[in-house]
């Protein structure tokens, strides 16, 4: 299903958005967690397909990175194992744009849509890189989502957003990816400068890591993304119990319950 | 266009279709503004008068180019040797951190981080921290500071702080990784010094012009010993910063160049086109595009990528890549020091192996033969004993 229509009506619903981030083959239910998180509210499930260089994650996310791929999860593997259930939102693959490269578009594209991805996210294929990729997959109604930073100037964050389909993805504080005790200033920061340039559906991730911090953010995004922290309890055998009991927490912080 | 960019593909941060600015948007604002500033200083006459004064006064050059009398005799070639060993800190990696120190202090930043392999890059950039007054960290693979022991005693003499890093394969490509995640977090007031030929641009050109200054000073050396260019220029690739800075300068004449890759980390002759590390170039990796890991004697080659200039100039054929295996640079370690009295460090005795293996067949006799020597031996010699049983 398409990415950015679904997240605009369930804005002009009234609703706040919630984007978990699950690594790929983490463990051997990955797939049941990743339903679980659907189950418990998601309105977009981000999928993390492992790789071997993480460069802008942080100690969890590249832990499950490596055990994934130590279990011997491909990109392929992935999404085929997601290709075999129906998870009832929209999937956004997000990895690192050599695994795009090394495949080429055609079989890349071939992977998402057997899976039936919606989306995808390459942190390290900023806009200048990302034109040739965001042509090609809109070409097969897949939404190529761009970052935008703290340190991205006004002027730069509008023509990203402009650029980018799906939704704008807000990096909330500078810094990899990781669980954060405190929501960082940025993060409020980037949300207002975003909404101000752009009418696409602004989330806003990394840093993002409790209940707490989607119910603070939730006036100034369209929602949120939270991955390290959700992650962390797979990683720990939380198991889809484990996922659905966080990720109901953060819907219900953020419909105000 | 200014001189900076007369190499083709440049002005973009592209060596042809190898290169770019690969990096996630946190980072963007940064490099960019390093570009700027980058450009700028290298067209100004008052950095240049800095930067070459400090080479001079304080890193030692010009260095020699010496002519191996012993070895040309066993050889039946002629072999000079560019001595970037005799630079102060002991390798080429000087002529590379002064340049990004001078940038470090122009843009007002207090603090410089690294990553290092052997730990050459990491003392140098330590150095340059000491003399500049700026903090440094230096992150370098657990099991590098491991093999390379005294090189972090070095650095912590002077004044910086060693971080070992345990992800991945624990040597240089994840201390890249883990500096590149370091300076996200805080690029307001630290500059990142990597330090080879590699990286998003402008690192890879910016890095290559701060070591022109081998390649300028070998040339005109070698025309005043021979009056003309050699036959062929030899140096050994890992990142392929003192390759670059050498063969920058023989691009234009009709000197064979060559590089010369571990066995086990020939990401030229070996790896496939890839995106890593903030850069189109050429990598080890497996089917589905997952880095490998390089396996090399020499811990500053041990990197499954290289400089993206270098698979550019592969991929027109202007140069090489030739690989050795370990066993031919333990050989090449003991033939220098035993017939010139000179002992490399493992990395240009890679460039040496090739030089040894090929004297009389791909390399004619009679030839003139250039070859840098990027570093001195000292950092390896106690690693080398291990192997050779105390040799």
């Amino acid at each position: 299903m398409a990415l950015e229509a679904r997240l605009r009506a369930r804005r002009a619903g009234g609703a706040k958005l919630l984007v978990p981030y699950v690594t790929a083959g983490l463990t051997d239910d990955w797939v049941r967690v990743v339903e679980a998180v659907a189950a418990a509210g998601a309105d977009a499930i981000e999928i993390g397909i492992p790789f071997s260089d993480p460069i802008i994650d942080g100690p969890v996310i590249q832990a499950a990175s490596q055990t994934a791929l130590e279990r011997g999860v491909t990109p392929a593997s992935a999404l085929a194992e997601l290709g075999e259930v129906s998870i009832g939102v929209p999937l956004v693959a997000m990895t690192y744009c050599n695994l795009l490269f090394h495949a080429g578009f055609q079989r890349y594209a071939g992977w998402l849509e057997e899976a039936g991805v919606a989306g995808t996210i390459f942190p390290d294929l900023p806009k200048e890189e990302a034109r040739p990729w965001a042509e090609f997959a809109a070409g097969k109604g897949i939404a190529n989502v761009l970052l935008v930073a703290p340190t991205t100037s006004e002027e730069r964050a509008r023509a990203i957003a402009a650029e980018s389909r799906g939704f704008v993805y807000g990096v909330g504080l500078m810094g990899v990816t990781g669980v954060r005790e405190q929501l960082a200033a940025s993060a409020i920061g980037v949300a207002k400068r975003l909404k101000s340039v752009t009418d696409r559906p602004v989330l806003i991730g990394v840093g993002v890591s409790s209940p707490l911090h989607a119910r603070q953010l939730a006036p100034h995004a369209d929602g949120v993304v939270v991955g390290s922290a959700l992650v962390k309890i797979l990683a720990d055998g939380g198991g889809p119990e484990g996922a659905y009991d966080f990720v109901s927490s953060l819907r219900q912080a953020l419909d105000g319950q | 266009m200014s001189s900076v960019f007369a190499n083709p593909g440049s002005a973009s941060g592209y060596f042809g279709d190898f290169g770019g600015r690969f990096v996630p948007e946190p980072l963007m604002a940064a490099v960019r503004e390093l570009e700027d500033l980058f450009t700028a200083a290298w067209e100004d006459p008052a950095f240049q008068a800095e930067y070459h004064s400090i080479l001079t006064g304080y890193a030692g050059r010009p260095t020699p180019v010496t002519y191996c009398a012993n070895l040309s005799q066993d050889l039946g070639i002629e072999l000079y040797l560019k001595r970037e060993d005799l630079t102060h800190t002991g390798s080429h990696k000087i002529n590379n951190v002064v340049g990004q120190a001078l940038l470090t202090r122009r843009m007002g930043k207090s603090r410089i981080i690294a990553e290092t392999g052997a730990g050459q890059h990491g003392v140098a950039t330590a150095t340059a921290a000491a003399l500049f007054g700026l903090k440094c960290t230096v992150y370098m693979g657990a099991v590098d500071v491991k093999r390379q022991a005294l090189n972090v005693f070095r650095m912590r003499l002077l004044g910086a702080e060693v971080v070992p890093v345990n992800s991945g394969s624990r040597t240089l490509k994840d201390a890249i990784n883990e500096a590149m995640r370091e300076w996200v977090a805080c690029v307001e007031d630290t500059h990142y010094c990597i330090g080879s030929v590699m990286g998003p641009h402008p690192y890879p050109l910016m890095v290559r012009q701060f070591q022109r200054v081998i390649g300028d000073e070998a040339r005109s050396q070698m025309h005043e010993a021979i009056g003309t260019d050699p036959d062929f220029v030899v140096a050994c690739v890992g990142g392929g910063s003192n390759a670059a800075g050498t063969f920058t300068a023989f691009l234009e004449s009709d000197a064979a160049i060559v590089g010369v890759e571990p066995a086990g980390g020939a990401a030229v002759g070996r790896g496939t086109p890839g995106v890593v590390h903030g850069m189109r170039s050429q990598f080890l990796q497996d089917e589905f595009g997952q880095v490998e890991e390089a396996q090399s004697i020499s811990a500053g080659l041990d990197y499954p990528g290289v400089g993206p200039e270098h698979a550019y100039l592969a991929s027109i054929g202007r140069a090489r890549y030739e690989a050795v295996d370990d066993a031919a640079v333990l050989n090449a370690f003991q033939v220098l020091s035993r017939r010139e009295g000179i002992i490399p460090a493992l990395e240009p005795a890679h460039a040496i192996a090739w030089v040894l293996a090929e004297a009389g067949s791909t390399i004619p006799r009679g030839s003139r033969v250039l070859v840098t020597l990027s570093g001195r031996g000292d950092k390896d010699s106690e690693q080398v004993a291990e192997i050779l049983g105390g040799a």
